[in-house]
């Protein structure tokens, strides 16, 4: 029947609006305003799932974000979504959901055969048996175990949906909107201060929604629905509900993440599904409340036993029962609150008290209401596999350790209350040193190390009026310290049930003759033995018993398990709680989607792209496009049906024999300018500067202080004081860090201006024999004869009314120029030197090409410059300065640096000159010598040579001065190819470079 | 993320930073003679503070200036925060 355990009169759910949702492919009906979990509860749905070790039946054990069973596959828009919890997933029309790990089906598992088998699968079970045969692993332990103990299973399509992220400042953050989350943000908010107050829930209220109290003669929901209209209204407040505040990180900087989009069916137009927030607080108020405990018993995790404040949830805001014959467990008197409120329903709840006589204004009006208490009993077990049935109870020994006879009660629920355990999650991942409170039985924040204060039950205060009237009081003063404002305001008088002490019992002792699993973790299957197996193992730590048994892991993080597992090492080790201490609590607090962690950086906004004012031309011309760092650079220029290696050739060929115009607008720049910057540069690079005349470029190469070459290029004097330094594409970033730190830190006396022109100028390379005919056709007014602007020489130009810089520099060894004008005029240049370069056959050429042409002519580049070599490596050492001094000089003496056999780079051509030799092989003497193979030295760069038409690489060489001649073999075990080469001089090209001063 | 004050832009999150390592490692002067040790020290070798430590950042995304940075190693409080010329005692 629809809803048949939903009731009339009561809850907070819109019963206009009927939804119709999916589990497990059959159809039911809830109401907007329920959670999946209240939905399926109201539809009588209790076996949701099968657990992750043994496969038993699951059903729902809270209401909220300590669920440790009900987590399903979530379809949503044609999208799936695995880990979600039940209890915290809201409805909306058309959802469907399915459970997770079990096969073929929710109510016949396969899996559960482990049930029966549990005494071959104890703690450390996976260490201890899929050791052994080690090949094993990967084919077949691996692969059973996944399929086995799956929570759910990812999607690998796209992800449509849209998460942001924000950054936000505020003087106080406030972390959950219950009792004391309203109080604390209301008396701040009234003192001016910007407040951002976050809950989870979709509803504000905390336990005020379920409680009996009264604040102000009003009920506790409806106090705290007037506080938050308030603040809303507040225009230094930001009241946030789904969103969860999940991290605690350093200088109070806290992570929250709102779910904007989860609760519809679908993401509405322009809206993200989630938002990430990054909040730095000046104060930080935790407000997050505390979790019921639960009681340990035989069979504690049949479906059906479960918190009894997530009963008294369900029925009161809700509106569900989760059974009609309930069982109240309970060691302290929030049971007895569950059991009136069930009561005054028309059920007839049964209370089990493990106390012997407790005195209580709560407890007197369960019995003035005829509530069938039974007092010092206990749960032995509860009775029924998918669903509780009935439960068997006893009378239980003052001492707590003798059970009396054994009876058996009927009851369809177990409602169970162990106490309450603050949620100290933030406060301790803040760094704050928690303390064990005696009283609760439980951890609570201690000293700060971060400015956080926590108030209410996460505080371990349990009583409304003091969790009120601290929290106004914090509030206030907080906000005091940072408005200076001092507007006090009234506390509401408040009327509530007084309740009396909690009984320190937690763990059901098992009868003669049974072995009943009594569960402590739920989501994984932890029952008392295996903590009982991990200390008679050795183990010790508390935290390494978490990972040998796996209590207090996976998506719940143990909130309902964690202090029954410390009681019971405490126990067993014959110590008290606080000298076992709690495993570290570290975040997130709840599952964090890995769509709202990315944020808006993913496919191409993973990282910016960068591109050169002439990147439409190269669109439009075809250009095959690669990344270089950040910059999409064309690597070829396609023809027809050419591939790469085709192009590539031609298009080196083309500037081999005619002229091609390469776009080198990534090249880093640098501006320099001051009286002391050719001292700079006399510093910086490793040979001589001071003498460099205006007009004129040199090449360079800088080192780091340990001797290794940083980067290489050329730096022009533009003017007396002026110079324009190059760096490659991907060090300019470090280049200039490096310059400023030198400046800034090492010689302040230097005046020397560094910035970044990079993007100010777009530049064009025009390399090839015929390169100089171009440039006088493009700058008719200019000289641009070997006189007028000789090798290395620079002048300034009118490009057809554009002001443009010419370089004579060369990467290609041909006679080559590079043009620079500024960026606006990126694209006139380039059409321009298309244009008039018709008549000379020009080619545009891609970084393929360029990195055939300097590869022949053996100019190294990054593939060389790796961060490992030196000068002497690179054949740069003819650069270093013997008469100065420069960063990194002192190195070079390293024994390691000036030894006789040092590596240097070399060229190499297969002897059959047909091969091509994969970049990354190694260098052997022998290649049928035994493993370990000794390697000589590796393949830094390849090329099919298109001066002498075969393959050429070079390679960094163990003693490569004296290797030339020699033959050696090139091992790619990656390409599986083994190739005989000779190795030669790197300057396979032009070796004299004749061609770049012609 | 650490909130750093630069001394040249106020508080900004750690994110606009780059860390520069120790702050009081002097580089020995150009053009002196160094000796095998000294050299070493002062390339390779850097002491693994627990506690008080003085670093330098650089305001990468921010002003770009280089600053001195106190701060505890351990719980990441910040102390104070100095321009680069500014004296360390």
């Amino acid at each position: 029947m629809d809803q048949s355990y939903r009731l009339s009169d009561v809850g907070l759910i819109n019963r206009d609006k009927k939804l119709s949702f999916k589990f497990n492919g059959k159809t039911y009906y809830g109401y907007e305003g329920d959670t999946l979990a209240s939905a399926l509860i109201a539809n009588g749905v209790h076996l949701i799932g099968r657990s992750f070790k043994y496969h038993r039946p699951r059903g729902f054990f809270g209401a909220g974000v300590d669920e440790p069973y009900a987590i399903v596959q979530l379809y949503r828009n044609g999208e799936t979504e695995p880990n979600i919890k039940a209890t915290e997933q809201e409805l909306f029309e058309g959802l469907e959901a399915t459970s997770v790990n079990c096969w073929p089906s929710v109510n016949f598992d396969i899996g559960a055969i482990n049930n029966f088998f549990k005494m071959f699968l104890p703690a450390g079970f996976y260490y201890k048996t899929f050791m052994w045969p080690k090949s094993f692993w990967y084919k077949v332990y691996e692969p059973f175990i996944r399929k086995a103990a799956g929570l759910g299973v990812a999607s690998t399509k796209h992800d449509k949906e849209r998460y942001e992220h924000k950054y936000e400042y505020c003087d106080l953050l406030i972390a959950g909107s219950g009792p004391s989350g309203l109080a604390s943000a209301y008396a701040a908010a009234k003192n001016g201060a910007r407040v951002i107050l976050a809950e989870d829930k979709a509803r504000h209220g905390g336990t005020l929604l379920t409680s009996d109290a009264n604040i102000g003669n009003q009920s506790g929901k409806e106090w705290a629905d007037g506080i938050i209209s308030e603040l809303k209204e507040m225009p230094n407040v930001v009241v946030k509900n789904r969103s969860q505040v999940f991290g605690y990180y350093d200088h109070n900087m806290l992570v929250m993440s709102e779910r904007i989009s989860d609760h519809l069916p679908q993401t509405k137009k322009y809206h993200p599904k989630q938002r990430l927030w990054y909040i730095r607080a000046k104060e930080v108020l935790i407000s997050s409340g505390s979790i019921e405990r639960p009681i340990v018993f035989g069979n504690n995790d049949t479906p059906g036993v479960m918190l009894s404040s997530a009963a008294k949830e369900y029925l009161k805001v809700y509106g569900v029962l989760v059974g009609r014959n309930p069982l109240i467990f309970t060691n302290n008197d929030s049971g007895y609150e569950t059991a009136i409120e069930f009561k005054k329903k028309g059920v007839e709840p049964i209370i089990l008290d493990t106390r012997k006589d407790p005195q209580s204004e709560v407890v007197d009006e369960a019995k003035n209401l005829g509530i069938n208490i039974k007092f010092s009993y206990v749960v032995v077990a509860a009775q029924g596999y998918k669903k509780v049935k009935s439960a068997d109870i006893a009378k239980i020994s003052d001492d707590k350790e003798q059970l009396g006879t054994v009876e058996n009660i009927k009851c369809d629920c177990i409602c169970v209350s162990g106490f309450w355990t603050p949620t100290i999650h933030l406060a301790s991942q803040s760094g704050n040193k928690t303390k064990f409170n005696e009283d609760i039985d439980a951890f609570v924040p201690g000293t700060s190390k971060q400015n956080e204060t926590t108030l209410g039950a996460a505080n371990g205060t349990y009583t409304l009026e003091e969790t009120l009237k601290s929290s106004f009081e914090t509030g206030h003063e907080l906000s005091k310290k940072i408005t200076n404002n001092n507007n006090e305001i009234s506390f509401p008088n408040v009327v509530e049930k007084k309740s009396t002490t909690h009984d320190k019992f937690w763990c059901v002792p098992l009868p003669e003759g049974k072995n009943y699993k009594r569960f402590l973790d739920f989501q994984n299957d932890v029952a008392v033995s295996d903590v009982e197996i991990a200390l008679k193992e050795g183990y010790r730590s508390i935290e390494h018993v978490k990972r040998y048994t796996t209590l207090g892991m996976a998506t719940d993080q143990g909130k309902t398990s964690n202090l029954n597992g410390l009681q019971l090492v405490s126990n067993i080790e014959n110590k008290v709680v606080p000298n076992v201490g709690h495993t570290t609590f570290r975040p997130p607090y709840t599952p964090v989607s890995i769509g709202a962690i990315v944020g808006r950086e993913v496919g191409k906004h993973s990282k910016p792209t960068r591109k050169s004012p002439m990147h439409s031309w190269h669109e439009k011309n075809n250009a095959v496009f690669v990344d270089a760092g950040v910059w999409l650079r064309p690597r070829y220029y396609k023809q027809g049906n050419e591939n790469l290696f085709e192009g590539s050739k031609r298009e080196a060929k083309n500037v081999r024999t005619n002229v091609g115009v390469c776009d080198v607008t990534t090249l880093g720049k640098i501006d320099i300018k001051g009286p002391d910057a050719a001292e700079l540069l006399n510093r910086v690079y490793t040979n001589a500067w001071l003498k460099l005349p205006v007009g004129k470029a040199r090449y360079g190469v800088m080192l780091r202080e340990d001797g290794i070459v940083m980067d290489d290029g050329t730096t022009t004097r533009i003017s007396e004081n002026h110079y324009h330094m190059t760096t490659t594409t991907a060090q300019a970033a470090n280049v200039l860090s490096h310059l400023e730190y030198y400046l800034q830190l090492v010689w302040p006396e230097l005046n020397v201006n560094v910035v970044s022109t990079t993007e100010q100028w777009a530049g064009a390379a025009v390399a090839g024999p015929k390169s100089r005919d171009l440039l006088q056709k493009l700058f008719p007014n200019s000289d641009v004869s070997n006189e007028g602007l000789p090798f290395m020489g620079y002048m300034e130009g009118d490009l057809f009314g554009v002001k443009a810089r010419i370089f004579r520099i060369s990467f290609s060894g041909e006679l080559a120029y590079e043009v620079n004008v500024e960026s606006d005029n990126g694209n006139f240049m380039w059409k321009k030197i298309m244009e008039v370069g018709q008549q000379f056959k020009i080619q545009p050429y891609g970084t393929e090409a360029l990195s055939t042409l300097r590869i022949e002519m053996g100019h190294v580049a990054g593939s060389e410059l790796d961060g490992r070599t030196i000068p002497y490596d690179n054949s740069l050492e003819g650069l270093l300065s013997k008469k100065k001094d420069f960063i990194g000089k002192r190195s070079l003496t390293r024994e390691a640096f000036v030894a006789e056999d040092r590596q240097k780079v070399v060229g190499v051509v297969p002897l059959d000159k047909k091969t091509s030799i994969p970049e990354g092989s190694h260098l052997v003497k022998d290649s049928n010598a035994p493993l370990p193979n000794p390697k000589l030295g590796y393949i830094s760069a390849s090329c099919w040579s298109v001066e002498h038409d075969n393959p050429f690489s070079l390679a960094i060489l163990k003693d490569g001065k004296n290797m030339i001649g020699e033959k050696l073999f090139v091992m790619s075990p990656v390409k599986n190819k083994v190739i005989p080469v000779e190795i030669v001089s790197s300057h396979y090209v032009d070796p004299k470079g004749e061609r770049v001063r012609s | 993320m650490l909130h750093i004050k630069c001394p040249h832009c106020g508080m900004r999150s750690q994110n606009e930073f780059s860390y520069g390592g120790d702050a009081t490692v002097k580089r020995p002067e150009l053009n002196k003679e160094v000796t095998d040790q000294d050299w070493n020290n002062f390339v390779y070798n850097r002491k693994s503070l627990r506690g008080k430590h003085l670093e330098l950042w650089q305001h990468l995304s921010g002003c770009r200036q280089w600053i001195k940075v106190e701060r505890d190693t351990a719980t990441h409080e910040i102390f104070r925060t100095l321009k680069a010329n500014e004296d360390n005692s």
